[in-house]
């Protein structure tokens, strides 16, 4: 009964959407305000109701309704209720039912907060938002129905992938996906303001947050993906170039620089165009990403509907929506002249050439993705596109990126004296340098690119300390440090963040660069070393039972060269009956400067075991940088003269230092 | 609208035969074995560290053709194992680095090659990314010349009324 109620209110959810996107358009193009007022309510119900629909279906979940096929075919009674729960999104049908869920909490959102919006323009953001979810809703209900209901529901269920039973992938999905639709409120704004035919630095005010908002969930996505990647996979990787991870990686990058750009619409009133153009292509390649994960047109290791009906059904979608919005945008975009005057040295260069190189970059791992496709259709070749081309291509424009964002970050607005910039910026370059020779030195015969790695993470992170610490203004150093905690957040913010790429990059460079690899037979009781620990296989157990798998464990000792033991790994293969797969836990023993990293192999015919050891350096960091980087996202998020309703709610002018400007 | 379906229909059909032809290809060769190996095996590593540094090198370039995505150094597939070992047999024979690639591309084509060869219709791919980045550049440069270069602009362009809005709006 409650299947059914869920699958009636899609249903009725889908209607209220289509009203959505008719109404309230035509009522600000009228200039008729109960038509273009209908539209609030009208998102509220229809989150309302995608939320009671994917109520219903976490209910058959949890339940374990094996009347409904996708039950049957993701989740089983042994399974531990969490992973019931993220069974819900484990799958083509239930992640497209959070996907429409999540855009119509965004659409709501923009209802409720958006109450210093004019109301044409609120009332066309709001349609906009509707008529992609109007698209979505369809492509639910006609190609990817989860309520269907099987005639004759069998005794028990065939089990989630065993791999997606973890708590790091099963809360990925969501956080990509807020940060996937997230970005349809960039494109709804853009398409509104086309229609409106105005943008000015208050539309950049607008957009920011929200795009600030999607970015930061999709590097936390981004970040959990690749975290559960490098221990559950048991190859100890953390990025692999897939089509699917490069599906989230270009949405990122276009979010990055929309969020640049934006800020120059907001402060200068220039490269409006651009922002235009840059937030209806970021959605475009979410909507590009999900064709990609969806269509099974790629081949993936994540792959995980293999259906090209629903391929074509959003090759549809994408080619409407962009096609739509670039045809507007074709004839509108002339429209918007720019205001704000620079000088060719000045922070609005700094964010050109920002936006410069993260487009290139997200248009090489967009050909590289694409590549194979195109090569086949149009020459007939079978290629294959992969890291090596990857880490080749894109590199170049990572490191230029680094160069630049420290200096960029410090010019003034309008005007500025590049030597000043500089200036202030030699101890950094110092210190870069000078940890950039020592990794060289300490690190000898390896790669000329680990230690420049190194260097550039350095002049990262301490350049954006710098650009803090050059806010505080003169005087004397208890001074500054009073002014530093009363800066803006918003600077906080930009300095957390870009203090956090360095950090990622660090550890991605130290790992990549320095780790250290040991592939052996390992005997119970014979200890050896690897790098500068001692390794040794105490026991391996067979046939541990867990919930719903059977595990080989081993028991690992992992020592510092002195003998003093640090911990005991317990590294095993589990192999889930119901699914008949099996699957490698690495046993990990985290640490600030490296991770000791143990995954166990096949026994040998000859006694002992395979072991595998890395000790990886660093590797903490990239997730830690990952988490940094969406800090300084929330930390710019709270501050107030960027809050939604800042309008709304007048606060008490709060003392300040320097300002950004 | 026809010749649209008509290519899509290609794309697909192309796209879907390439997992059944490199199936078709493990089980005539009969490696499909039921039970997965562990990537790089102990019993493959060689003696000599010099040498199975470029096995691994190699093995990192080359995809695993019955895999979804992975290179042979990462698969546990049997077929992987077989072109590890493959590899590593050809380099202890003394085989140069390309003749190792070459061998391997003889027997299972272009596609397991991880990094696209710089011939025909590939030199696109490669070259792509400087052309956007010089044609982005140029543009971006001509922009910026053009800001620098134009006058100071009226502030008509708001009412009395949306500039109040506005101050507002900014908070200050």
């Amino acid at each position: 009964m409650i299947t059914e109620l869920g699958h009636f209110a899609l249903i009725l959810a889908f209607m209220v959407a289509v009203f959505q996107m008719i109404v309230p358009l035509v009522g600000a193009h009228r200039g008729n305000a109960a038509w273009m007022a209908v539209a609030e309510p009208a998102a509220t119900t229809q989150f309302l109701l995608a939320a009671f629909s994917f109520a219903a279906l976490t209910y058959a979940f949890v339940t374990s309704d094996f009347s409904l096929n996708l039950v049957v075919a993701n989740s089983h009674t042994d399974k531990p209720l969490l992973y019931k729960i993220t069974g819900v999104w484990g799958n083509h049908e239930g992640s497209l039912l959070l996907w429409v869920l999540i855009l119509t909490l965004f659409g709501a959102s923009a209802a409720w907060f958006g109450g210093n919006l004019p109301p044409t323009l609120k009332a066309r953001v709001l349609a906009v938002q509707s008529s992609v979810a109007v698209a979505f809703f369809a492509f639910i209900l006609f190609t990817s129905n989860p309520f269907l209901r099987l005639e004759f529901p069998p005794f028990d269920g065939q089990d989630l992938n065993p791999l997606l039973q973890d708590p790091g992938l099963a809360f990925h999905p969501p956080f990509l996906y807020l940060g996937y639709v997230g970005l349809s409120m960039a494109f709804s704004f853009a398409v509104a303001a086309l229609i409106e035919g105005r943008v000015d630095a208050a539309w950049g005010r607008w957009v920011r947050p929200w795009t600030l908002a999607a970015w930061l969930f999709l590097t936390i996505g981004i970040g959990l993906g690749s975290w559960w990647a490098y221990y559950e996979l048991g190859w100890g990787g953390f990025w692999f170039w897939d089509p699917v991870e490069n599906a989230s990686l270009m949405p990122w990058l276009i979010a990055a620089a929309l969020l640049h750009s934006a800020i120059v619409v907001e402060k200068r009133e220039a490269m409006k165009s651009w922002t235009i153009l840059l937030a209806i292509l970021a959605f475009g390649f979410s909507l590009i990403g999900t064709f990609i994960v969806r269509s099974g047109v790629l081949t993936s290791v994540h792959a995980f509907a293999n259906d090209p009906e629903r391929g074509v059904y959003i090759l549809g979608i994408l080619c409407f929506f962009m096609g739509g919005a670039l045809l507007l945008f074709a004839l509108r975009a002339g429209v918007m002249e720019a205001k704000g005057v620079f000088s060719t040295v000045s922070r609005e260069t700094g964010l050109v050439v920002n936006n410069l190189l993260l487009a290139v970059s997200t248009f090489v791992v967009f050909i590289g993705t694409i590549w194979p496709l195109i090569s086949e259709m149009f020459w007939d070749r079978t290629v294959s596109v992969g890291p090596p081309f990857f880490n080749m291509a894109f590199t170049p424009f990572v490191f230029g990126l680094a160069v630049a964002l420290p200096i960029g970050a410090m010019l003034p607005w309008k005007r500025a004296k590049i030597g000043r910039a500089l200036t202030a910026l030699v101890p950094a370059l110092v210190l870069a340098v000078a940890l950039g020779l020592l990794a060289w030195a300490v690190y000898t015969g390896h790669s000329a690119l680990s230690p420049i790695g190194v260097a550039l993470s350095v002049w990262l992170v301490a350049g954006a300390l710098t650009d803090l610490w050059s806010r505080t203004g003169r005087g004397d150093i208890a001074g500054r440090f009073g002014r530093l905690w009363r800066l803006p957040r918003a600077d906080w913010g930009k300095t957390v963040a870009h203090a956090g790429v360095g950090i990622t990059m660090f550890g991605v460079v130290a790992l990549t660069g320095y780790q250290v690899e040991d592939i052996r037979v390992a005997q119970e009781g014979q200890p050896y070393r690897v790098g500068a620990y001692e390794i040794e296989l105490l026991r391996v157990d067979e046939n541990v039972r867990g919930p719903n798998y059977i595990s080989t464990m081993g028991h690992v000792a992992v020592r510092e060269a002195d003998g003093r033991e640090i911990t005991v790994l317990r590294p095993e293969r589990r192999i889930y009956p119901v699914a008949g797969m099996p699957t490698t836990e690495a046993g990990i023993n985290n640490g600030f400067t490296r991770d000791v990293y143990v995954t166990l192999g096949d026994p040998q015919d000859n006694g002992g075991w395979a072991v595998r050891t890395w000790i990886k350096p660093f590797a903490n960091w990239i997730w830690g940088g990952t988490i940094i980087m969406a800090l300084g996202g929330l930390l710019s998020l709270s501050d107030r003269r960027y809050r939604v309703a800042a309008g709304a709610a007048k606060a008490q002018p709060e003392p300040r230092g320097v300002p950004a400007e | 609208m026809m010749c649209l379906s008509g290519w899509l229909a290609r794309l697909w059909h192309g796209l879907r035969a390439l997992p059944r032809a490199a199936l078709a290809v493990v089980l005539v060769l009969g490696a499909l074995a039921a039970v997965p190996a562990y990537a790089v095996q102990p019993d493959e590593v060689l003696d000599d560290p010099a040498l199975e540094e470029r096995a691994r090198d190699i093995s990192a370039g080359l995809r695993c053709v019955v895999c979804r995505n992975e290179s042979i150094d990462e698969s546990n597939a049997t077929l992987a194992r077989d072109l590890r070992l493959m590899v590593r047999e050809r380099l202890v024979a003394g085989d140069s680095d390309a003749e190792v690639v070459s061998f391997i591309v003889d027997r299972y084509g272009e596609y397991v090659l991880l990094r696209p060869t710089l011939t025909g219709s590939n030199i696109a791919l490669w070259v792509a990314p400087f052309l956007i980045l010089l044609a982005g550049g140029g543009l971006a440069l001509v922009y910026i010349r053009r800001r620098a270069a134009s006058p100071a602009p009226t502030e008509a362009a708001l009412s009395a009324e949306e500039q109040a809005r506005l101050k507002d709006l900014m908070g200050d």
